[in-house]
């Protein structure tokens, strides 16, 4: 059973929640930029949060699929005939093609019962920069064929038909889908705030920076004015986390992303908090934002929060399911 | 024992990661100080800690995301604890790991440079290579590049000026007091004095990374014949 891809999008791969534990190694977490998305789109297929999908990034694929397959498309909002956020049949022989980006960034397809990629470090996430993980530890090409798990695309369906009748009327609310820019980003003050003035500091938090197109899934680039130290001192190499912001010594800053660096010798001026990074991860190119002082209190509150409603979220799902 | 060194402080990496700080400057003794912590704190294996990360002067926390507390008061907390019970030897922790280099002209790139700012000749250069004992500091920025210190004082030369846009994979450099090895071909600033036929990070092997924070590690020179029958693909 698979998936034939029939034409691969702009940078379409596999991605689950990541692989963890060997930072100390210098290997980053990874795993999907918007695993709020992913969480949701398994959901809608019955899946634990986790399962390995699609990530699909700006430019959607083309798909084939040779069998009866339920599938979900959440995250992002693509052109094309796909409903978002509600599980979809897709026909034995039937191509369902993912078009361009309109609102967000990324979105993930998930399938019922998941995509057999086998895990590499505890992942079936792709690391591009290393060339493993996911399929041949690269995005999808043209005819690529996906494996299925299993068949359990009919059963799940039947669930659903017993609770929808003949089609799903409802939707999975879209959170992490920026509305209106530029996005409120929340940050924490970074350890080497102050290392900048209260220029520069105040600039940081007053600036609508851009996401520049030299951005990836390691980091983005924010656009804007350039952002000068005090002095240059070199800074004692440390750790990095995700979605800590750093500034180089061209004062161009880059927002740390799934997969950053663990450790960097720049200084960071901030740290996006938590709740934000799956937000962020759905910029897209020339998308813009600014920064929202946070505490590390309001941080947590936030986090919470956010948990609080994928949860309710995901049960609401559940439920549609008979679970 | 020396008395343990207390943390400058807990600084939070956002609101699911901490950095315990114990020095802003490169203190081989401290350095070892946050690997034998972070050694007391893999072995409690406290439940919501997913990523230990020993650096070159702090230990990093990493939290899971379903992680309802305080990130920096946890880790607080836990340092406190595990360094009043005491913290694992120095010498019970990393591997011995004996890594081959060819320094032969054609993969020392900057031999000559560091040769001549030196006044030193490429044989002793060398000799004095091969002769340290040297410990993995850090393992980080990508994977399995290590931070290897213990280079002899007489070889410590700065970056270079201007990095190279494209470091080969298995390049040994030197800087300041370090030496790393390039896991990949990357742009890079250290002098280059040699190539190690090994593979820094093979995700399929049972163990990844050449690699490990407190490894202590031998350099030994091998020819050029040597080097292409122990090249490793990976």
């Amino acid at each position: 059973m698979s998936i034939r891809v029939v034409r691969p999008g702009l940078l379409t791969t596999v991605q689950d929640l990541g692989r963890h534990g060997l930072q100390h190694l210098g290997l980053c977490p990874g795993g999907a930029m918007d695993p709020v998305s992913l969480a949701l789109a398994n959901a809608l297929v019955g899946n634990p949060p986790g399962a390995a999908a699609l990530e699909i990034t700006v430019i959607g694929p083309e798909l084939l699929f040779e069998h009866d397959t339920l599938v979900a498309l959440c995250g992002a909002e693509f052109q094309g005939a796909i409903p978002h956020n509600r599980p979809l049949l897709a026909r034995a022989g039937e191509r369902l093609s993912v078009g361009r980006a309109e609102r967000g960034a990324r979105a993930y397809l998930a399938v019922a019962g998941g995509l057999a990629i086998e895990p590499v470090l505890g992942s079936c996430s792709t690391y591009l920069p290393g060339h493993f993980g996911g399929l041949h530890g690269r995005a999808l090409r043209h005819g690529d064929a996906l494996p299925l798990v299993e068949d359990v695309s009919a059963e799940r369906f039947a669930a659903l038909k017993r609770r929808n009748g003949a089609s799903v009327r409802w939707s999975a609310p879209p959170l992490t889908v920026p509305d209106r820019e530029p996005i409120v980003v929340h940050a924490i003050e970074g350890q080497h705030f102050g290392l900048f003035d209260t220029a520069m500091q105040r600039l940081f938090f007053d600036t609508v920076w851009k996401v520049a197109p030299e951005s990836n899934r390691m980091g983005f680039r924010l656009a804007g004015p350039a952002l000068a130290r005090i002095s240059g001192e070199e800074i004692l190499s440390g750790p990095t986390a995700l979605g800590s912001v750093q500034v180089p010594a061209n004062g161009v800053p880059i927002a740390l992303m799934a997969d950053h660096q663990t450790t960097g010798g720049y200084p960071r001026i901030a740290e996006i908090v938590s709740a934000d990074v799956p937000r962020v991860a759905q910029m897209a190119p020339g998308a813009t934002l600014h920064f929202a002082l946070c505490s590390l209190d309001m941080a947590r509150e936030l986090r919470l929060d956010a948990k609080q409603r994928l949860d309710a979220a995901l049960r609401s799902i559940a439920w549609e399911f008979g679970h | 024992m020396a008395r343990l060194p207390k943390p400058l402080g807990v600084v939070p990496l956002g609101d699911l990661a901490a950095y315990v700080e114990f020095s802003r400057t490169l203190d081989l003794e401290i350095n070892s100080v946050a690997q034998r912590l972070a050694a007391a704190i893999v072995a409690r294996a406290v439940p919501g800690i997913r990523d230990v990360v020993p650096a070159l002067g702090g230990v990093a926390l990493h939290f899971d995301p379903g992680f309802d507390g305080d990130a920096v008061k946890t880790a607080a907390e836990l340092v406190e604890l595990c360094m009043k019970k005491g913290l694992p030897d120095a010498d019970d922790l990393g591997r011995e790991v004996e890594v081959p280099v060819c320094y032969d002209a054609e993969f020392a790139l900057d031999m000559g440079e560091i040769s001549q700012r030196l006044k030193m000749g490429s044989e002793e250069i060398i000799k004095r290579h091969v002769a340290g004992e040297y410990r993995v500091l850090m393992v980080g920025f990508s994977p399995g590049h290590p931070y290897i210190g213990g280079l002899d004082p007489k070889l410590a030369v700065p970056r270079r000026a201007t990095p190279r846009a494209m470091v080969p994979a298995g390049s040994v450099a030197v800087a300041n007091q370090q030496t790393v090895v390039y896991p990949y071909a990357i742009s890079g600033g250290w002098n280059i004095i040699g190539r190690t036929p090994l593979v820094c990070f093979d995700a399929s092997r049972g163990s990844p990374s050449l690699f490990a924070p407190g490894d202590r590690v031998r350099f030994y020179a091998i020819d050029r014949r040597e080097f292409e029958m122990r090249k490793e693909n990976p």
